[in-house]
């Protein structure tokens, strides 16, 4: 295998690194960067708990090389509070105990965030669809829906 | 036990039943919550498993010096390296079998051997080097086909118990049991309408986010640390100390955030693995499984084949119930079929009850624990049944339930007298609901059903450490695996009369606490959370004898109210009242640190039941189901933080709705499972749901100081009827197999066409 | 096992060419990193085409649209004018995998990958969508449905790569739809899919159409005798019933974890006649 370098920005913030060619997204954020915010469910794209954002395009990091984000903008988790004060989202998941075991919780900020970003204001369906793509198996969904719809009110007045 | 078990009658909480946040959430909205496969350590290596691919195969050979000569391996382990220290617990001895095979493989998914390298790729690269010569045998995954007389046998050792005379010839029935009282013979002969009905429910898992992950580091001396998500750190150090001969305090464990368990890690199976390999190299070792591996290799639940008779009078009252049930639980003993004979007919007051279980093993994963263990396979069974039965009686299902219903002082199907219970209360409420009356339109369809758990006690160990702030750390053994760290504080709050974010808890290490049984039976804010309560009450004797002290008075004079030590009445003397900060302030200069503490093994865990409405829509043309309306009534005893326990009436109903419409083991011709992810084990996604509407109950049980009765498990008891049944409504079909899959309900749909036309 | 990231197709083109092991086209990655990532490929080349600007077009002309290899999914729902001429083609891209696929997926991977069960490609058949080609020998285009050869194949040479799809441009009164049955209501690979496209003469009668079906063979199929079944009406209920019968007598389906042979038979049959319907609506509300 021959090593890659690569320059990319991580929640804004300028990285470097080197990576095996084979490697994903997910494995440098994890292994090499220490960032293990986004979680491995699956590693086939189909439970959303490594969701990032690329260049503010949701996908999921386990589907993403490593060495493809040359040049381009990594939003992970760890990049959803601003400072002390947690973004909206955050603050409802945990009013409204969106989250039992929390494995899945930053799969589901980061792409609820992403819905949000696009669609300020979502019906439940329209989350629902949104989130599909994120498995969570302790809270059947219901709070989450509501925490979103709710974080989604507030983000709307402020 | 001093426990005054009337107060929860009449108890004004303060903070019990409010919905502060979780202690630990911030980490866990953050990112910053470890879990199992986030760990590292120096030095660290790589584990991998290599796995038979065979459903049943001997195993004649196994060379690995190709693996060993790659440079970056630095162990290899097989069964060699796991000799039978077991010393005739042949419980532990199945353990020991399924976490590395030894003279066979028993399904597929099995480990065989396992490597630690320096790096994930060539740890991978390793596994291909080692060389495993099988033998294929002959392979049976099917419940019903493993009891046949000419199927492949597992195990040489298996004649099975509990029937007279006991077999000479090895099988693959580990176990008879037997349930009941009455004579159901005789209860039949009294009945004027008899329905028998035979049910077939697929294995499913339990479908954490997290796999299995844990990072072992021992060295030459034997002493050791793990870092695991598991459902019970303690559990995990005394099995795998066991397995490995290791001194049991010698080995501390801590228990990571925990991404899931529903009784699936609530035993070891990559953990004495990567003690091994650490052992071996010298070094720290990683394991993590694959989400395949999760699949193939961890402990889903028994797939079941069931025979349920039951039989009315023509008003209505149940005279005989009987039931068959049949449990494969993988390549083991120990399927759960003892709780699915005992929990069939546990909602019903019933003269006559039996209900038999067998215990078979077959070539499939051994089973784990999931979430009411046993009890909702025979629930689809008994629930459906009892619906058909109350619309030929002519009686709407809900009044048929109501006038057969267990409750107080009845002698229920497993043995015991019911104290007070829930279940007629949960039904009320079901028919005074909005949801029960609301409208439906064509092809939709309104079913319920009702179920029952045990509960659990057990083992806990709780250490309450007052600060000289007066803030108090509370540490538990118990792993917080739904947000019991909250319920926790909360309780310990409420007895000490302090503010909810005034008390902050841990998870403690199996090095740092006494033995705490595994988060499992939904025991942890039952057992954990009594513990906490007659921990901070040990505090609470403490800081009135400091009070005491300071005010020159007997211990005897100071009585504790709302949050502060008085003197017990005038006599007592004249003391301004001194609150747990002040007294904590001083606790320097009166002798010390002040800490209350609890030991136990409790008892006295409350039975809960739960009554779900469930309305679905079904597509006649393509056999969709789409779940429309849920209602989830549960009896919860009491509620300490009503947001957690609304989420675990809501999980486990949408676990249940997913196992009743599409989630299932798919076995091909060669014992190999078809769908080993996410992609096509079919987990309900959020689109697939509607709300789940709560309803929380509180008939406060005797055996807790606040009335507490587990909440976890009995919600994924009544789904599998409930959608049953409601697809049955809607359509006309009775569905007597899970999952309700769209391909079986279409093939239903079009055999009832041709009844229908043929009657025409 | 090495990463490129050319610039043309040319070089992309030449690496693919000139590699003596295993090379991949690397678009979206949302089948490819599954397949690495489970072993079930163990490339010695990956060929990142994102950066060569034609992939990540799309370009409407007077003969009809042109979208660029590694066009996502999710830039395929936000282009209002493609979603407006070809809506059938679009709701298919739109249905593969979650939002998170949906920012990574492209049509030209789904029809790469060559899965008898591609959502897009139902779709892509009954718009008549064809292939550009780009190769060590220049350009060629073909018709979509010569792309996949077989469950994983392709008929893609050494070197080649598809630089883009081409989709017709509109004719007045057309309207195409696709539909899928999944057990869930997302996350899950078609146990059916097809594609209906049509168009209407003046009076509403159907004077052209095309049908494809997915998961139903181990290639998608186009129908003609079920474009046949409905040209020349204005599908009624017998023409309705024509075209259903037509669609489950081509399936060749088989048993798998998915689905069985007959529920594929039965369903591909339902599904039609509602894409057909849906097809009409549009068409009969285009311009």
């Amino acid at each position: 295998m021959s090593a890659v370098t690569v320059n990319a920005k991580i929640n804004g913030d300028p990285v470097e690194f080197v990576c095996e060619p084979d490697e994903t997204l997910l494995d440098v954020l994890r292994n090499r960067l220490g960032m293990t915010g986004a979680k491995e469910g699956c590693s086939t794209g189909d439970c959303g708990a490594c969701s990032v954002t690329i260049d503010g395009r949701l996908t999921c990091s386990c589907l993403v090389l490593g060495a493809e984000v040359e040049g381009l903008n990594i939003g992970t988790i760890e990049g959803m509070a601003n400072g002390e004060k947690l973004h909206p989202l955050q603050k409802k998941f945990l009013e409204h105990a969106a989250l039992q075991c929390g494995v899945c919780t930053p799969g589901f900020l980061v792409a609820a965030k992403s819905l949000l970003d696009h669609n300020p204001k979502p019906t439940e369906t329209e989350v629902r669809f949104a989130l599909a793509g994120n498995l969570c198996r302790c809270t059947g969904y219901d709070k989450i829906v509501r925490a979103v719809m709710d974080a989604a009110a507030e983000m709307r007045r402020a | 036990m001093p426990l005054d078990n009337t107060e929860s009658q009449t108890r004004k909480f303060k903070v019990i039943g409010t919905r502060p946040i979780r202690p630990d959430g911030i980490d866990k909205v953050t990112g910053r919550a470890r879990f199992g496969a986030d760990a590292v350590a120096p030095g660290m290596l790589i584990g991998r498993v290599l796995r038979s691919p065979h459903a049943h195969a001997r195993i004649k050979s196994i060379d690995y010096s190709k693996a060993m000569k790659l440079a970056g391996v630095k162990a290899v382990v097989t069964k060699d390296d796991f000799p039978d220290k077991t010393d005739g617990d042949a419980a532990l001895y199945d353990v020991l079998y399924n976490v590395m095979a030894r003279e066979k493989a028993l399904y597929e998914g099995h480990a065989v051997a396992a490597v630690a390298a320096t790096s994930a790729a060539i740890a991978k690269q390793a596994l291909k080097l080692i060389k495993v010569d099988y033998e294929v045998l002959p392979h049976v995954t099917d419940v019903d086909e493993a009891m046949k007389p000419n199927a492949p046998v597992l195990h040489s050792k298996i004649f099975t118990d509990g029937v007279e005379p006991k077999p000479k010839k090895a099988s693959n029935v580990v176990r008879r049991y037997e349930f009941g009282h009455g004579d159901v013979d005789a209860g039949f002969k009294r009945a004027d309408i008899v329905i028998e009905r035979h049910f077939r429910t697929e294995a499913t898992h339990q479908g954490y986010i997290e796999p299995h992950a844990c990072l072992a580091n021992v060295g030459p001396d034997g002493q050791g640390e793990l870092w695991v998500c598991t459902q019970g750190h303690f559990m995990v150090r005394d099995t795998c100390a066991r397995l490995l001969g290791m001194d049991i305090t010698k080995l501390r464990v801590t228990a990571s955030e925990i991404g899931g368990g529903f009784g699936g890690k609530t035993t070891v199976f990559i953990e004495p693995v990567a003690l091994a390999l650490s052992r071996k190299a010298n070094r720290p070792v990683k394991v993590v499984m694959s989400r395949e591996e999760v699949f193939k290799a961890t402990g889903p639940t028994s797939s079941s084949s069931i025979d349920v008779k039951i039989g009315c009078t023509k008003d209505g009252r149940i005279v005989a119930g009987d039931a068959t049930l049949r449990y494969q639980g993988g390549a083991f003993p120990g399927s759960p079929v003892e709780f699915g004979a005992m929990t069939a007919f546990a909602q019903y007051d019933l003269e006559n009850v039996r209900a038999v279980g067998y215990d078979v093993v077959a070539n499939r994963p051994k089973q784990a624990a999931y979430r009411a263990p046993g009890a909702p396979m025979a629930n689809f069974a008994v629930e459906s049944v009892i619906e058909e039965m109350a619309h030929k009686v002519g009686m709407e299902p809900i009044d048929f339930r109501i006038k057969n219903a267990a409750r107080e002082g009845t002698h229920s199907s497993y043995g015991p007298v019911y104290g007070p219970i829930g279940l007629l209360a949960t039904l009320q409420k079901a028919r005074e609901h909005p949801h029960f009356r609301a409208p439906l339109g064509k092809n939709q369809g309104r079913g319920m059903a009702c179920g029952f758990w045990f509960n659990f006690g057990g083992q806990s160990c709780v250490t309450l450490n007052v600060g000289v702030d007066g803030t108090v750390g509370l540490v538990t053994g118990s792993p917080d695996i739904g947000g019991s760290r909250a319920s926790m504080c909360l309780m310990a709050a409420e007895e000490l009369g302090i503010p909810y974010d005034k008390v902050r808890s841990v998870v403690a290490d199996t090095g740092s606490l006494g033995y705490n049984d595994v988060t499992d039976g939904s025991r942890t804010t039952f057992a954990t959370g009594m513990a906490c309560i007659l921990a901070a009450r040990d505090a609470i004797k403490k800081l009135c004898a400091r009070a005491a002290q300071i005010w020159g008075i007997p211990e005897d004079a100071v009585v504790w109210e709302n949050g502060h030590a008085r003197p017990a009445g005038a006599n007592a003397g004249n003391f301004e009242p001194m609150s747990l900060k002040e007294i904590a302030a001083q606790a320097p200069s009166t002798g010390g640190p002040i800490a209350g503490h609890h030991e136990y093994s409790a008892d006295g865990a409350g039975v809960s039941f739960a009554t779900h409405i469930c309305d679905s829509e079904v597509d006649p043309e393509t056999g969709f189901t789409k779940i429309l309306r849920y209602t989830v009534l549960q009896d919860a005893g009491k509620a300490i933080h009503p947001s957690y326990v609304e989420g675990q009436f809501q999980g486990g109903a949408v676990q249940g709705i997913g196992w009743a419409l599409n989630e299932e083991y798919i076995y091909g011709k060669d014992g190999r499972l078809q769908n080993a992810g996410f992609l096509d084990y079919r987990i309900p996604v959020c689109s697939d749901l509607p709300m789940i509407d709560t309803v929380i109950l509180e008939i406060p049980n005797p055996g807790h100081p606040y009335g507490v009765r587990g909440v976890g498990e009995t919600s994924i008891v009544p789904p599998l009827a409930a959608v049953a049944n409601s697809v049955s409504a809607a359509v006309g079909v009775r569905m007597t197999e899970t999952p309700i899959s769209p391909p079986k309900l279409l093939k239903a749909l079009e055999s009832l066409g041709g009844m229908k036309k043929a009657a025409e | 096992m090495r990463y490129e990231r050319p610039n043309t197709l040319q070089a992309a083109s030449q690496l693919l060419a000139k590699e003596k092991g295993s090379a991949y086209v690397l678009a979206g990655g949302t089948d490819l990193l599954v397949r690495l990532r489970t072993g079930f490929v163990e490339p010695d080349l990956i060929v990142d085409i994102k950066r060569v600007a034609v992939t990540r077009t799309i370009a409407k002309g007077a003969t009809g649209w042109k979208i660029g290899a590694a066009v996502t999914g999710a830039e395929l729902g936000e282009n209002a004018a493609l979603k407006k001429a070809w809506p059938g083609v679009v709701e298919a891209a739109n249905l593969i995998g979650s939002k998170q696929v949906q920012g990574r997926c492209t049509m030209t991977g789904n029809l790469c990958n060559a899965s008898p069960a591609a959502d897009s490609v139902p779709a892509l058949v009954a718009a008549g969508a064809k292939a550009v080609i780009v190769g060590p020998k220049g350009r060629r285009t073909i018709p979509v449905e010569q792309v996949p050869v077989g469950p994983g194949k392709t008929s893609l040479k050494k070197g080649e790569i598809i630089e883009s799809l081409l989709l017709p441009a509109r004719p007045a009164r057309s309207g195409d739809a696709y539909l899928r049955f999944i057990p869930r209501t997302e996350m899950d690979i078609a146990v059916v899919g097809v594609g209906v496209s049509l168009t209407l003469d003046a009076k509403g009668v159907v004077k052209d159409a095309r049908v494809a079906l997915g998961a139903v063979a181990p290639t998608v199929l186009l129908v003609p005798e079920a474009a046949k079944a409905i040209i020349g009406t204005k599908l009624d209920a017998r023409a309705m019933d024509a075209l259903a019968a037509a669609c489950s007598a081509a399936c060749k389906p088989i048993d798998d974890k998915r689905g069985t042979k007959d529920y594929r038979i039965k369903v591909a049959g339902v599904l039609a006649k509602r894409a057909a319907r849906i097809a009409l609506d549009r068409a009969k509300g285009s311009k």
